[in-house]
């Protein structure tokens, strides 16, 4: 084998590169998120819980558009119960803790929804009031 | 009609893992086994590939030279194209690791009325390359964040970047629609570029067409098919396999399987195929040695040490009489000799 000096390094390189994810983790899978289920004890949701843990991103986007750029914001029926287009007006209505319900996976997979760089969660809405 | 053929394994492969998958039992075959054996495919390859090229010697020094080489003072050295030191090798190197610059100085000869030959310029390789590898790079990093947890700052950072457009939910990645650019400008450019085309084989094609559906099942997986596509579980699969620890409790649609054995396919394919430049590059002779060769001798590894240097004077220290008795002239006369001894 001839430069051994320089090939060897860069194999082992190489490897710790490919190999970064089980070095870095060292093993330790993580512990999995459970989002909290509505501290108001509500069971059913606008769409059924597969559609979604799926599809909610597309769901919120939808509403986003109906109502900021269509000036649609129609009234959500949910078991009776009155819910008008957002995030705020509908989903964070039960889901009322951002931090236990969204963060937790949103955390877990790194996803940065840009969400909240308009609306406010529940804590701070509140907060606001009591400013005003 | 040389690409049908990977167009043809390409789609056997997707009939493979999507129906597969759906048979009960088979997700540990999919998402465990060939992944792992994927994996230990391609590191052992990769390594063995490097070690058969570190065992090959280097007979001569054959670095590329494309500019002046080091001569007298006053004649200025084209130090990355002709480099002497080792420094200048490094730096030629970089620069043809990080931005292709071999394929930026590509030329295509074309024959006008005269008869007269023309070479002008030809970027689009060094384009379409640079385009494809740095999105798929791209790609790459950023598919760590299913493997790692917690994410790091840099990695979220980097995603960011890559979604800076907030088009759409999720988030259009940039690099999804470079890569697919990319990949397309590389397929045409062998159709479309006679002298291209002649020469390239199903192993030019096989790779593009694959990495190309590695793409399309992404995008659709993130876009589109989202039925039983749930990120959660699929991070906890991702994070058991890199912590020997996996397992598929639940329900993943067929479309991630079809993206996960299309790269277990190009993992395994990689040591064996053209994608080895990945490490050929670091050992391409032509571009890792300085031109050196009249200041340093370059020692042929084949030489056989018993065979010693044989100079024109005992050559003909042995020979002279032969050489008188035949008359071909010699150096030293057979008196000159005599008078010495």
């Amino acid at each position: 084998m001839y430069n051994k000096g320089t090939i060897i390094p860069g194999l082992i390189i190489f490897v710790l590169i490919v190999t970064f994810p089980i070095w870095f983790n060292g093993l330790k899978a993580g512990t999995l998120p459970k989002p909290e289920l509505p501290p108001g004890g509500e069971k059913k949701c606008v769409m059924p819980v597969e559609y979604m843990r799926a599809n909610h991103m597309q769901l919120l986007n939808q509403w986003r558009d109906d109502v900021l750029r269509n000036n649609d914001r129609i009234v959500v029926m949910v078991e009776g119960k009155k819910y008008r287009k957002g995030l705020q007006m509908a989903c964070m209505k039960c889901h009322s803790n951002k931090e236990k319900f969204c963060d937790n996976c949103h955390t877990y997979t790194a996803v940065k929804p840009y969400c909240w760089d308009c609306h406010l969660t529940p804590k701070e809405a509140a907060s606001k009031e009591e400013t005003h | 009609m040389k690409y049908a053929f990977s167009f043809l394994a390409v789609i056997a492969l997707i009939l493979i893992a999507g129906l597969g998958s759906q048979i009960p039992g088979m997700q540990y075959f999919f998402g465990v086994a060939i992944p792992y054996l994927a994996i230990m495919l391609f590191v052992g390859g990769f390594v063995y590939r490097v070690m058969q090229w570190a065992k090959s010697p280097v007979p001569f020094s054959i670095p590329t030279t494309c500019g002046q080489g080091a001569s007298l003072d006053f004649i200025k050295q084209d130090k990355l194209d002709c480099p002497t030191k080792t420094s200048e090798v490094v730096a030629r190197m970089f620069l043809e690791i990080f931005l292709f610059r071999s394929l930026f100085r590509n030329t295509k000869s074309e024959i006008h009325n005269g008869p007269k030959v023309t070479y002008e310029s030809s970027k689009w390789l060094w384009l379409f390359g640079l385009l494809f590898h740095y999105s798929f790079l791209l790609i790459v990093i950023r598919h760590m964040r299913l493997f790692i947890d917690p994410v790091p700052y840099w990695l979220s950072a980097i995603e960011g970047a890559d979604s800076l457009l907030q088009i759409g939910a999720p988030t259009l990645y940039l690099s999804d629609v470079a890569l697919l650019g990319g990949l397309l400008l590389l397929f045409g450019r062998r159709l479309v570029n006679r002298q291209v085309r002649y020469i390239s084989l199903n192993n030019d094609y096989f790779p593009l067409v694959l990495i190309f559906a590695i793409g399309v099942t992404g995008i659709l997986m993130r876009y589109f098919l989202r039925t039983n596509i749930d990120i959660i579980n699929i991070k906890t699969l991702a994070m058991g396999l890199v912590t020997f620890s996996p397992v598929i409790n639940v329900k993943i649609g067929a479309i991630f399987y079809i993206h996960l054995f299309l790269v277990s396919t190009l993992l395994a394919y990689f040591p064996f195929s053209k994608l080895m430049h990945m490490g050929g590059v670091f050992m391409s002779p032509t571009r890792n040695m300085a031109n050196d060769s009249r200041a340093k001798r370059h020692i042929n590894p084949w030489n056989d040490p018993t065979i010693k240097p044989h100079s024109y004077a005992g050559y003909e220290d042995e020979f002279r009489e032969f050489m008188v008795d035949a008359g071909i002239p010699v150096e030293k006369e057979l008196s000159a000799v005599q008078d010495e001894a």
